[in-house]
């Protein structure tokens, strides 16, 4: 097709604002409210200028807008390197042990800070039983850093009240962005509704970010935000493959559905390395609602078994171990589902949690006042993170005390925050004993690309960090953000794209859609028009292609070499495409370079899927071509990086080191 | 649809610029038409039922029907968020009601000084582990 270009000949140009800063953070999600708590409290006595932009309101932002039952990760009494073990062993042997140390020394502040704010924690009482965070602070609990008792609902996780989890941290972090804006003389320097599209880099530097361009969702607005220092911290990819549901279920994606794969896709195409972006993650989870199920294996002690009531591990226990030892043992999140998948796939579904029979053998020990409060615990699981779960067994009359639910596994997710470890390739902190001299280039979660951080989801071999260890691991990144520009207090950002260049392409949408879509009688909600494409109808080739060529849910997550070349050969076509898409206003804009994020995000995972050729992740995903694990060659980091000057990818493997050594048989 | 705002309640915030489930929904579904003076989502398939907009809207005036390709119509989640704790009901399609109330914040005044009580960064530290409130050597 013909290239079309932008010069505003049906749009009127938005105003260019430009906005100087020292730091620059992208996304107010956990980590990105992370970051400017610490970095603010550095850089205002510096005098130096931190700015954050959201395309939504910090508020209720990220993956814990809606709230969490629990924080996943705090460490409290426990071994820092059972953690790395746990994480190792979850992840099939293959994780930056660096970087899971680093956090596991930090992590627990910030949960401590999230008390003091005002998040309720459940404590344990005199006799053991759990209490809510405001009946524990009527009772008198000492907090968590005063020694109190949490609930932990498993080794690592403890039980909050949580429904205003990410406003209690968000809030702290608007408050510490407000006092920098005063000391620094600055009129704004929270940018909500602001969708960034790209990195800039700087001109006389290379491979130096500069800062990054984007656009008001809510006015004719663009902002070129310059900076010495700029933190990813963007979130991960959530309908980048065809989701079960795709009808109004479309949004019921167990990670949240406004994850597009930005900060995948800016940090790409500045040119950062990427690490084990071939991971993913597929939650099992109750049918539809995707509502948790965390608490009720954990806490609950429910069981999952095939429609025979037959427990699936236990079942298929030799034939993993056959397979997949040592990373049998115990057995991971992946290999959980693999088991599952093998009986889903004999035909011995619907996969049942019997959360009635846990409930009735809790029961047993219970009287009635304390059955009820776990019952109201185990519905506040769902109502504090997954709403909609509630809402779906109300709708199905089930009661968990009465008949068991439904499990499935869901379509796959890019993350590297949760039990996924797909992202960039950062500096770790450098003094870990035993890590690479290589895995720290001085800036600690500094991407290769200099001055670029990263945070959260989008840091690679790193995962479960969750909610608490992704404010920590902002944090992390925010004091070496401080660190860095000082260490370049001479830096002032020269932007190599033409300015001009970069807004005719980021509203090139609008232009498209105002110069043709009289060219049909369709009103806007029926757009056919063969001059552009929806960005809806974008998402929908996206996802079917993934789902088809690169592993998900209609193969039953398998794919191959051939499979992956049609894909990846069609996922060309479809970014061609995509220099076609048109909104018909601000929203349809943000939905445009959201799914153009998103296919960035894609063709990274399939390259990377391709070049790992073995079976890293059963359960998660499988090379039909190589389906077992393959130790010999591939027990290493899959490195990649987007040349900018040539449009190749380039990988590499980097060896794994392991820097926590396994227990000592007993 | 999934969340969806009652004609009768909604006021348009009463004719402010932007309306509170404008303002908070992490998706940019919310929109306000100004015809009408009336909120509603404009893409429903987009829609995590986060309920953030039925959280925030000072009229009660939204709230959430199942997604239709796998929810049975009949049911309703509502609720009612206070200062330090919210209340929910349940109505199940069978009529089933159920009623939870659980703490959410024990400090809804809010937090006015972020680092309050704690320490000054010590610049010396600044390549060191930890944080501005601990150094790890």
């Amino acid at each position: 097709m013909e290239k079309e270009t932008n010069s505003f000949q049906f749009v009127e140009k938005p105003a260019v604002e430009e906005v100087d800063c020292d730091i620059l953070i992208l996304g107010g999600g956990m980590s990105g409210s992370g970051a400017a708590f610490e970095a603010c409290r550095w850089a205002t006595p510096k005098g130096l200028k931190v700015v954050m932009a959201d395309k939504a309101a910090v508020e209720r932002s990220g993956a814990v807008a809606q709230g969490l039952s629990a924080i996943n990760t705090y460490i409290g009494d426990n071994d820092p390197q059972d953690y790395v073990r746990m994480i190792r062993s979850d992840l099939m042997g293959i994780t930056r042990e660096d970087l899971t140390m680093d956090l596991a020394r930090h992590v627990d502040d910030s949960v401590h800070l999230f008390e003091d704010w005002g998040l309720p924690i459940w404590k344990k009482d005199d006799e053991g039983h759990s209490m809510d965070g405001i009946q524990a602070r009527d009772a008198g609990k000492p907090k968590l850093r005063d020694g109190g008792t949490p609930v932990r609902s498993g080794k690592w996780q403890i039980m909050i009240n949580g429904e205003s989890y990410k406003a209690i941290v968000g809030e702290v972090a608007k408050k510490a962005l407000e006092q920098n804006a005063a000391a620094t003389g600055q009129a704004q320097n929270l940018y909500e509704r602001v969708f960034c599209t790209r990195l800039l880099m700087d001109s006389n530097e290379p491979n130096r970010v500069a800062g990054a361009i984007g656009f008001s969702v809510r006015e004719n607005k663009v902002f070129v935000f310059k900076a010495n220092a700029v933190l990813n911290g963007s979130g991960g990819a959530v309908n980048v493959f065809r989701p079960r549901s795709v009808g109004e279920g479309l949004g019921r994606a167990w990670f949240p559905v406004w994850n597009s794969g930005s900060g995948y896709a800016m940090g790409i195409q500045a040119g950062a390395e990427l690490t084990l972006m071939e991971n993913r993650f597929v939650p099992m989870r109750f049918k539809d609602g995707y509502g948790p199920v965390g608490a009720w294996f954990l806490f609950f002690k429910a069981q999952a078994t095939n429609a025979l009531g037959e427990d699936y591990c236990a079942k298929h226990a030799d034939s993993i171990h056959e397979m997949f030892a040592p990373y049998d043992e115990p057995m991971g999140t992946n290999l959980r589902n693999h088991a599952a998948m093998i009986e889903m796939k004999a035909g011995l579904g619907p996969i049942m949690m019997h959360t009635d029979k846990a409930m009735a053998k809790l029961a047993e020990t219970m009287d009635e006042k304390a059955l009820k409060h776990l019952e109201a615990e185990a519905w506040e699981d769902f109502l504090d993170m997954t709403i909609g779960q509630a809402g779906l067994w109300a709708a199905q009359d089930v009661e968990p005390d009465k008949m068991p639910s439904e499990l499935m596994p869901s379509e796959p997710y890019l993350l590297g925050s949760h039990a996924g470890c797909a992202g960039f390739w950062v500096s770790g902190p450098g003094d870990i004993a035993g890590a690479p001299a290589e895995w720290s280039w001085g800036y600690n979660r500094m991407s290769t690309v200099n001055g670029l951080f990263m945070s959260g989801d989008v840091v690679g071999a790193s995962g479960h960090k969750f909610s608490s260890g992704s404010h920590a691991e902002g944090r992390i990144a925010g004091k070496n953000m401080v660190s860095w520009v000082l260490d370049h207090a001479d830096y002032a950002p020269t932007i190599k794209e033409s300015v001009d260049e970069l807004v005719a392409e980021m509203y090139a949408p609008l232009e498209l859609y105002a110069k043709y879509n009289s060219y049909t009688t369709a009103p806007k909600n029926v757009d056919v028009n063969p001059n552009y494409i929806s960005p809806r109808m974008l998402q929908f080739r996206l996802m079917k292609i993934m789902d088809e060529y690169v592993g998900g849910v209609s193969t039953y997550y398998t794919t191959s070499a051939t499979l992956l070349a049609e894909g990846l050969k069609k996922l060309d076509v479809l970014k061609e495409d995509a220099a076609r898409l048109a909104a018909a206003d601000l929203h349809e804009l943000l939905r445009c370079w959201e799914n153009y994020h998103r296919i960035w995000a894609a063709e990274a995972h399939a390259r990377h899927i391709n070049f790992r050729e073995e079976t890293r992740y059963p359960g998660y995903y499988y090379r039909g071509d190589f389906p077992v694990v393959d130790d010999e060659n591939w027990k290493c980091f899959t490195n990649s990086k987007y040349n900018l000057e040539t449009g190749e990818w380039e990988h590499k493997k980097v060896p794994y080191v392991e820097l926590v050594a396994a227990p000592t048989p007993a | 649809m999934p969340s969806f705002v009652i004609t009768e309640k909604c006021d348009g915030c009463k004719g402010q610029d932007k309306t509170a489930c404008m303002y908070i929904c992490p998706h940019d579904l919310m929109v306000l038409d100004k015809e009408r003076m009336k909120g509603y989502n404009q893409e429903p398939e987009q829609c995590w039922e986060c309920y953030n907009c039925v959280k925030i809207c000072p009229q009660q005036a939204i709230e959430v029907r199942g997604y239709a390709d796998f929810a049975p119509l009949g049911a309703s989640v509502i609720p009612m968020r206070g200062t330090d704790s919210i209340m929910w009901t349940l109505k199940f399609r069978n009529g089933t009601l159920k009623r939870f109330k659980f703490p959410i914040n024990l400090r809804p005044e809010g937090v006015s000084d972020p680092y309050a009580g704690m320490p000054e960064p010590n610049y010396d530290d600044i390549k060191k582990p930890g944080f501005f409130n601990f150094a790890i050597d």
